[in-house]
């Protein structure tokens, strides 16, 4: 049963309107189905939101938003919500931007006013990614959060310290409407303790994704402790550390569902309170090359035709860091040298938050990426690949969040360079 | 015949047929098409899945381990709700996930000619026992009698 301040029961008895109470009714619920017993204050500076885009199919959930927007029950937080599903820069045709444009994001327009309405941070708050300096939409340690967004969840939990459960849409305005969250699961000491040790006993430095995508499966919602990534890592959350445990915890939230990690000697839990973070009964998985290769090799590939050249490459899911668009500029010119090619032999698309690509637009990279054929864009491409006519396009990838929800093929970092610079050859 | 006791995590009473899914639902992957182009009989189309791939799921006794996925999860259930292309019930073998209880609970608060039973904790040995076309009971108390 849930304990409720004074101030909590006048709004559950009607005192500050109907839609306040359904509100509250419904985070109570949510709460007593995991055992909460109370409500605690949401105390991050910012929100973020998952749902970014005006698809015509949510229809019920812009009119639910209305309801709170007409009510006056916005946000007392600003938030950022996910990227933006659609733009020209990226490849397209003339069909798909039909389908865009008639069928699936006809409410993008509409949706985005009620964002700003609600407390949208600013217009081009939308990245999956809002926890980049650029972005500045970064949690404390310690921070309560109302987030949702699997891949921000995990890496606010694991990498910044915060505190936040892997809440849905929807499910997340609410705390910033009502400024308090039931308090249970990844918000607990005890939720935060793992219940599996992952050994990494590989002889080079894993793939990010594919190691995340072999650790969300096996543990799939429980939290692991990551023994042996330190040697790969070092001990310092510096920019490439934080881009790995990004792409590496994405792949545990989407592969898996994975809402915290904990990696010994690196992220902050488990630098203060080493292995006591480990309950008592974890189980053990030892991840070597073997494991990862079994699980490469176990992905299915969607295409019809599984020879078929592909027709684009997606890099970017979650958006891309600065660092990375830097580091991939350098490996794109070097494997397009080698290979004798001038521009990039698969159209290929680096996404990144609109203020990341900004700043990258200020350095030299971002010409010289732009001279390999490579565009830049700030879009989703899960969203851009959820309808049918992109579904039945070889689209290749490395993200595995990519290739989980879609029919995306994944190939690894190395072997996407391949691709997109020699044509596989 | 067989009884088995799990949480009401949403009340209600209905009986259907049984479908089954053995691995997690995908709620995005498997209701975004139905939604976007008007499919009452809410089709699946998470090719992923291939327990449910291709299959009818509204009005279905949903029978899964826990749903996966984007969270969009929960406003995705909402919208099946509310556009009354939900499954009949869902019953969970294992404990609910965040985002299926969200989906559940949005539906339950908000929407008022809406019923969608979910029970959970159902335990493994009703997701082995249950198959395709079965006939599902769900009572109130969180009992479901599959026969």
């Amino acid at each position: 049963m849930m304990q409720l301040t004074e101030q909590q029961q006048h709004i559950l008895n009607g005192g500050e309107g109907e839609t306040l109470k359904k509100v509250l009714q419904t985070l109570i619920r949510y709460g007593e189905v995991f055992g909460a017993t109370k409500m605690v204050p949401v105390t991050s500076k910012y929100n973020h939101l998952v749902t970014s885009f005006g698809l015509k199919a949510l229809g019920p959930v812009y009119e639910l938003m209305e309801q709170l927007i007409e009510t006056g029950a916005v946000s007392r937080q600003q938030f950022s919500a996910d990227p933006r599903p659609v733009d020209k820069n990226v490849p397209s045709n003339f069909l798909l931007d039909f389908i865009f444009n008639n069928f699936m994001y006809t409410r993008q327009e509409f949706y985005e006013g009620q964002l700003n309405k609600l407390g949208l941070m600013e217009k081009d708050a939308f990245s999956c990614t809002c926890y980049m300096d650029e972005v500045g939409n970064k949690p404390e340690k310690g921070d309560i959060l109302s987030w949702s967004e699997s891949s921000a969840v995990v890496y606010a939990n694991s990498v910044l310290g915060a505190r936040c459960n892997r809440n849905s849409g929807i499910i997340d305005l609410m705390g910033s409407v009502l400024g308090y969250v039931p308090y249970f699961g990844l918000l607990t000491d005890e939720g935060r303790k793992a219940t599996w040790i992952i050994d990494i006993q590989t002889t080079k430095k894993p793939e990010a994704q594919l190691l995340g995508s072999a650790i969300g499966m096996k543990v799939m919602e429980e939290v692991p402790y990551i023994r042996g990534l330190d040697k790969w890592l070092g001990t310092e959350l510096d920019d490439a550390a934080c881009t790995f445990l990004k792409d590496m915890g994405a792949a545990t939230a989407s592969n898996g569902a994975v809402g915290l990690y904990h990696v010994a000697n690196l992220t902050p839990e488990a630098k203060e309170q080493g292995e006591s973070l480990i309950a008592e009964g974890a189980k053990v998985y030892v991840i070597d090359d073997a494991e990862l290769k079994r699980v490469y090799d176990s992905y299915p590939v969607m295409w019809k035709n599984k020879d078929a050249k592909p027709k684009l490459c997606f890099m970017g899911c979650p958006h891309m860091s600065l660092e990375q668009l830097k580091s991939w500029t350098d490996k794109v010119e070097a494997g397009l040298k080698a290979a004798g090619n001038s521009k990039v032999v698969v159209p290929t698309v680096f996404t990144a938050a609109p203020a990341v690509l900004k700043e990258f637009a200020k350095t030299p990279y971002a010409e010289r990426l732009k001279k390999t054929g490579v565009i830049t864009s700030y879009i989703c491409p899960l969203m851009y690949m959820n309808n049918p006519l992109a579904g039945k396009m070889p689209v290749i990838t490395s993200s595995n969040k990519l290739r989980t929800y879609t029919t995306a093929r994944y190939y690894t970092d190395d072997e996407i360079l391949i691709e997109i610079t020699k044509g596989g050859k | 015949m067989k009884k088995f006791q799990g949480r009401t995590v949403a009340a209600g009473t209905v009986t259907a047929e049984a479908l089954v899914s053995h691995g997690g639902l995908n709620t995005l992957a498997s209701f975004q098409k139905a939604l976007q182009f008007g499919d009452k009989k809410a089709t699946c189309g998470d090719q992923n899945n291939p327990d449910l791939f291709g299959k009818q799921m509204a009005g279905k006794a949903l029978c899964l381990p826990q749903t996966i996925g984007s969270t969009t999860g929960g406003l995705v259930l909402y919208c099946a709700c509310s556009m009354h292309r939900q499954p009949a019930c869902m019953l969970f073998s294992q404990p609910i996930d965040s985002l299926a209880a969200a989906g559940a609970v949005l539906a339950d608060v908000w929407l008022e000619d809406v019923s969608m039973p979910v029970v959970d904790c159902l335990g493994e040995e009703f997701l082995n026992y249950v198959k395709d076309g079965m006939k599902i009971t769900v009572c109130e108390d969180g009992s479901v009698t599959v026969e």
